[in-house]
């Protein structure tokens, strides 16, 4: 069953044309990696899934709602797709149970002591229930961005949406959250990520998006994309990527 | 008598001091009445103004501009005159406390609207975008995670403005009102002797000195750390 279903998504910001006809289908429990150059639409695809970018043009279902119709009740269908971003984005002024509580609080209406159990639950999963009563400034990056990813899968999101979240990161503290999502992979759940943590795309994803230029220029699975690619954009990327 | 007598009887004057104290008390808690009044109703304006410039509708927002503009232009003393003497011309008058509230709270409106839309933009944009992911809507994530990210940034300067206009309670004496300034003068006229005029000025010290202060310690603690 399709979770995410995206056809001909194009986007405008102002005369640069960054999303060309997009088409993008994700099963349920799939890992999509998405990968490309920078400035080729993979995270303005990613943002338009759960439209905190309008797309100018197209079609996007997720979870058999339809993202774009007006009728939709935008904030509604949110609660189904948790984003994890690259800043990480915690409130400051929260702590660490704050932060995940905040909309099973406000936007499921749990009252105060429900919503704490699911944060610390939460919490838990991500390996973080100690730090409950931390700040966002009394945390490392790694562990910032594991309450980030803590407070999207709290709300019990039907696909989790990742726009490069390690790349703000130590590459010490890269670890803990890619086992945070290998974890999350493994409890079933439908994700789409866009990075460059390629031996993690290998090891993880069910299946790899190649972008370039606000398309997608090919895709397969990890072995296929990565062993044996077909396009010279895409061979010229993962070129540039081996040597590093 | 010496110049030093003189000086010390113009000013220092004990038995003027002590006939015209009760009225110095008296107007100092007028001008704390009208101090609390501008301060609540302009911040709260203001507030509410910065609110309603984050919807970003277009028609709105430049209106808002354009009133904030002129009352941050406009000398306060003016404002108070055009709705003191000027406004009975056209058949409404009011009394002069409620002139310099409504001027001085609208100059105090215009210029911590500017402050606290200054904090809000300042909140980063990813702030908004977490929120909103998680379903979070406009409101929502305007009331629990981004005013009270501005609000803290606003602070310091918000206090510093505050201050400064809630100082311009003086200028009610103006249109006779009975504040500190305005018993002071009064005094002055009565005893012709400037000694209330000294007492006045002590009072505001005792007034606005501790908030002076409270604000260079808000200045500290509120520095956003993160």
């Amino acid at each position: 069953m399709a979770i995410v279903e995206a056809t001909g998504i194009h986007k405008h910001f102002g005369a640069l044309h960054v999303l060309k006809g997009v088409d993008l289908v994700v099963q349920e429990k799939e890992l999509v990696f998405v990968i490309g150059p920078s400035g080729s639409g993979k995270s303005t695809l990613l943002r338009c899934l759960n439209r905190l970018e309008e797309p100018s043009g197209g079609a996007i279902i997720v979870d058999g709602v339809d993202m774009l119709s007006p009728r939709t009740d935008i904030n509604k269908a949110r609660q189904r797709i948790g984003m994890v971003f690259q800043s990480f984005n915690l409130y400051p002024h929260m702590t660490a149970l704050g932060n995940v509580t905040l909309a099973l609080r406000k936007v499921l209406g749990l009252p105060k002591a429900e919503a704490e159990k699911r944060g610390q639950a939460a919490l838990d999963r991500v390996h973080l229930a100690d730090r409950a009563g931390h700040f966002p400034g009394q945390l490392s990056g790694g562990q910032q961005q594991r309450v980030a990813i803590a407070r999207a899968i709290a709300l019990e999101p039907r696909v989790m949406l990742f726009d490069e979240p390690t790349s703000a990161l130590d590459p010490e503290l890269v670890g803990g959250v890619l086992e945070a999502m290998r974890e999350l992979r493994q409890d079933g759940m439908t994700m789409v990520v866009v990075s460059h943590e390629m031996a993690f795309a290998r090891a993880a994803a069910d299946r790899v998006v190649f972008m370039a230029d606000g398309a997608i220029v090919e895709q397969g699975t990890p072995d296929e994309v990565f062993g044996n690619p077909q396009h010279e954009r895409t061979k010229a990327f993962i070129g540039q990527i081996g040597r590093h | 008598m010496t110049n030093w007598e003189r000086f010390v009887d113009s000013f220092f004057n004990a038995r003027v001091a002590a006939e015209y104290f009760p009225k110095i008390v008296e107007g100092f808690w007028l001008t704390i009445v009208l101090a609390a009044c501008i301060i609540v109703t302009g911040l709260a304006a203001g507030l509410g103004l910065a609110v309603i410039r984050a919807f970003g509708l277009r028609v709105v927002n430049l209106l808002i501009i354009f009133v904030v503009d002129l009352f941050r232009a406009l000398p306060p003393l003016v404002i108070i005159a055009l709705l003191y003497f000027g406004l009975p011309a056209a058949g409404l008058s009011m009394d002069g406390f409620v002139c310099a509230w409504i001027a001085l709270a609208a100059v105090l409106m215009a210029f911590s609207e500017e402050i606290f839309w200054a904090g809000i933009t300042a909140v980063p944009k990813g702030q908004w975008e977490a929120a909103r992911s998680t379903g979070l809507g406009f409101l929502q994530t305007l009331g629990y995670v981004v005013l009270p990210q501005a609000l803290r940034m606003t602070i310091p300067p918000l206090t510093n403005r505050t201050i400064a206009i809630t100082k311009g309670t003086a200028l009610a004496s103006v249109v006779a009102v009975p504040d500190i300034l305005g018993a002071a003068n009064a005094g002055v006229s009565f005893s012709f002797n400037p000694t209330p005029l000294t007492m006045g000025a002590a009072a505001y010290l005792v007034l606005f000195l501790p908030v002076v202060i409270f604000g260079r310690w808000v200045e500290t603690r509120f520095a956003w750390k993160r």
